[in-house]
């Protein structure tokens, strides 16, 4: 029975045990070390390249930007990857579209059949696929195949090799989005007499927006710092650029930034110090400015989402 | 859709004339004539052999314990099971003599006479007015709709509350307010019913009594159908009510939903025909 039960309390008894949630203690102090870890490293390497890029950043910036490749190391600049990098991220951003229609098929209007999950698979499988594979693809199909359309080794060929090898990101990420979007909006849009496609329109692509919007981001991120397709599809070191039109420069011979940080990075250190670093630099405040513009277009559409 | 006299309407009429009410009172033609229902999800039979009718102007109230069928049946009269991949439909659902499963039946242009309030309030993350608007949008109505969205909420008592606030975000209302909301959204396409599942079942008693009123209200207009888990809430807004039950099936093993029995809400709570409806609404059962 209740009433050999005293009703007294101390504050003891009310006071947290010694030790109770030792275990939930280490774990949140190991959760904070990974955390502190994974920022130190990136500061790590912001810091080096930083250091290492000061003596070109802090005296001649702009025209490392602006100048072409060259073979004295006061004149070198960029200009030229910088150029072909924009290229690339151009055709891989013409692509999207294609990326997200597969997803929003994927998850929205595919049956749930033994084909569907086998492509669902083979795009999970594609995205761990070493980029230098999707070089050689790129050398056979869009170098060698298609010569007639990329003019061979072109910033063309390389923008599609690589739109191919970002492709699959930009499904797997966008299709997640979609799957995110509740059940429930769709139902309160179908309960009112909407269309799959009205639906889909209306209510599933603008909530699913801004996880779309990310995977894109992280997708042009990886694009512009690809080196290994590039060499295999055969990027230029150097070149001179001479005055050809626009169609002329997107199928003649190109190079991307990071083909000049690579090539940067073989050249003899002393006459060549802080080249690969301030390229480096340049390649980063891009991918910054893609990810700015991203983070800027996701806040403006959750605000218009209400959320 | 063709919403021309079908085969089975004469059938349909015939039953309403024949059917004897106790006081001769008139009886309000039916709406919804279900037969032989049976709902499938995969092998799972979720809802077997039922037979219900909804009248016109009513509110139908489907009680009964969890997992007896009673939201699948709902969802069947505006065939919102379509959406789900294993659902399947026997037997025959018709409105007003149509068969809503006949191939020729477009299950977008049924949605559209016969509208559906959710068990959590699922504004849409756009304006207040953009949600109300929404129907009449995707229905086809173009021009202006401040008049469709303002007499749409204030059918659902919400106008004052939110005419100085229209533009803002329909999230940034309390949960009652959401679900008025829907109401009003649902309205807004001019249905001839409204299917509500569960729809207090989120929201605090306060809210729950302004829902009712509002139902009260609005059912000069619209056939309401109502799944509710709240024997009081039957009690107190339905016309008549509807007992399911989860039944053991022998051969199976499975439960499947069944309808116990169909009578006027005061009958199913005083003096119900079942046993196990007295059981239920008494509180011995459930």
């Amino acid at each position: 029975m209740a009433a050999a039960r005293s009703s007294v309390v101390d504050l003891a008894d009310l006071r947290a045990r010694k030790g109770a949630d030792i275990t939930g203690q280490i774990f949140l102090g190991l959760l904070l070390i990974s955390v502190a870890l994974a920022f130190a490293m990136v500061g790590a390497v912001f810091w080096d390249v930083l250091v290492e890029a000061w003596d070109i950043i802090s005296t001649r910036l702009w025209d490392f930007v602006r100048s072409p490749s060259s073979s004295d190391p006061a004149k070198a600049g960029v200009a030229q990857g910088i150029r072909g990098s924009l290229l690339i991220a151009g055709i891989v951003m013409l692509t999207f579209p294609i990326g997200i229609a597969g997803a929003i098929y994927l998850e929205e209007y595919a049956d749930d059949t033994w084909a569907t999950r086998l492509i669902q698979v083979t795009v999970r499988n594609l995205a761990g696929v070493p980029s230098i594979v999707y070089g050689l693809l790129g050398l056979a199909v869009f170098v060698q195949g298609l010569r007639g359309l990329t003019g061979g080794s072109s910033v063309v060929a390389a923008g599609i090799t690589l739109a191919v090898l970002v492709l699959p990101v930009v499904v797997i990420t966008s299709a997640e989005a979609v799957r995110a979007v509740p059940g429930s909006m769709r139902e309160g849009a179908y309960g009112l007499g909407a269309t799959q496609w009205e639906v889909i329109r209306s209510q599933v692509i603008p909530a699913a927006m801004p996880g779309i919007l990310t995977g894109t981001v992280l997708a042009i991120a990886r694009a512009l710092g690809e080196a290994a397709p590039l060499l295999v599809i055969g990027a230029a070191g150097f070149y001179t650029t001479g005055n050809n039109d626009f169609l002329e420069q997107l199928q003649g011979a190109f190079t991307a930034l990071p083909m000049n940080i690579a090539n940067f990075s073989r050249l003899p250190a002393q006459t060549w110090r802080g080249h690969a670093a301030a390229a480096s630099v340049v390649l980063l405040a891009m991918v910054f400015m893609i990810n700015l513009v991203a983070i800027i277009a996701r806040a403006r559409i959750t605000k218009k989402l209400g959320r | 859709m063709h919403m021309t006299e079908s085969e089975t309407r004469p059938d349909i009429s015939l039953a309403a004339d024949l059917r004897v009410s106790p006081d001769d009172a008139p009886v309000a033609p039916d709406v919804f004539t279900v037969r032989n229902l049976n709902v499938f999800y995969g092998d799972l039979r979720a809802v077997s052999d039922v037979d219900i009718d909804v009248r016109e102007r009513e509110i139908t109230a489907l009680i009964g314990p969890s997992g007896c069928g009673k939201s699948t049946v709902l969802r069947c009269f505006n065939r919102m099971n379509d959406l789900i991949d294993i659902a399947r439909v026997e037997g025959s659902v018709l409105y007003q003599g149509i068969d809503l499963y006949d191939p020729q039946v477009d299950p977008v242009a049924v949605r559209r006479r016969i509208g559906m309030v959710f068990q959590k309030p699922n504004p849409f993350p756009k304006s207040i007015y953009d949600n109300v608007a929404y129907g009449p949008k995707v229905a086809g109505q173009k021009g202006n709709l401040d008049e469709v969205v303002e007499r749409s909420l204030r059918s659902a008592g919400l106008w004052e509350e939110v005419k100085d606030r229209l533009k803002s975000s329909a999230l940034g209302m309390s949960g009652g307010q959401q679900q008025r909301l829907c109401i009003a959204r649902a309205i807004a396409v001019n249905p001839d019913v409204l299917l509500m599942d569960e729809p207090c079942s989120a929201l605090d008693p306060i809210a729950t009594g302004r829902i009712e009123e509002l139902m009260k209200e609005i059912q000069n207009e619209y056939t309401i159908v109502i799944v509710t888990h709240n024997m009081q809430q039957a009690a107190r807004v339905s016309d008549r009510t509807a007992f399911f039950t989860a039944e053991l099936d022998e051969g199976t093993g499975q439960r499947r939903g069944k309808l116990v029995e169909l009578d006027d809400t005061g009958t199913i709570f005083s003096n119900p025909a079942d046993e196990r409806t007295e059981a239920y609404v008494t509180g011995r059962f459930g």
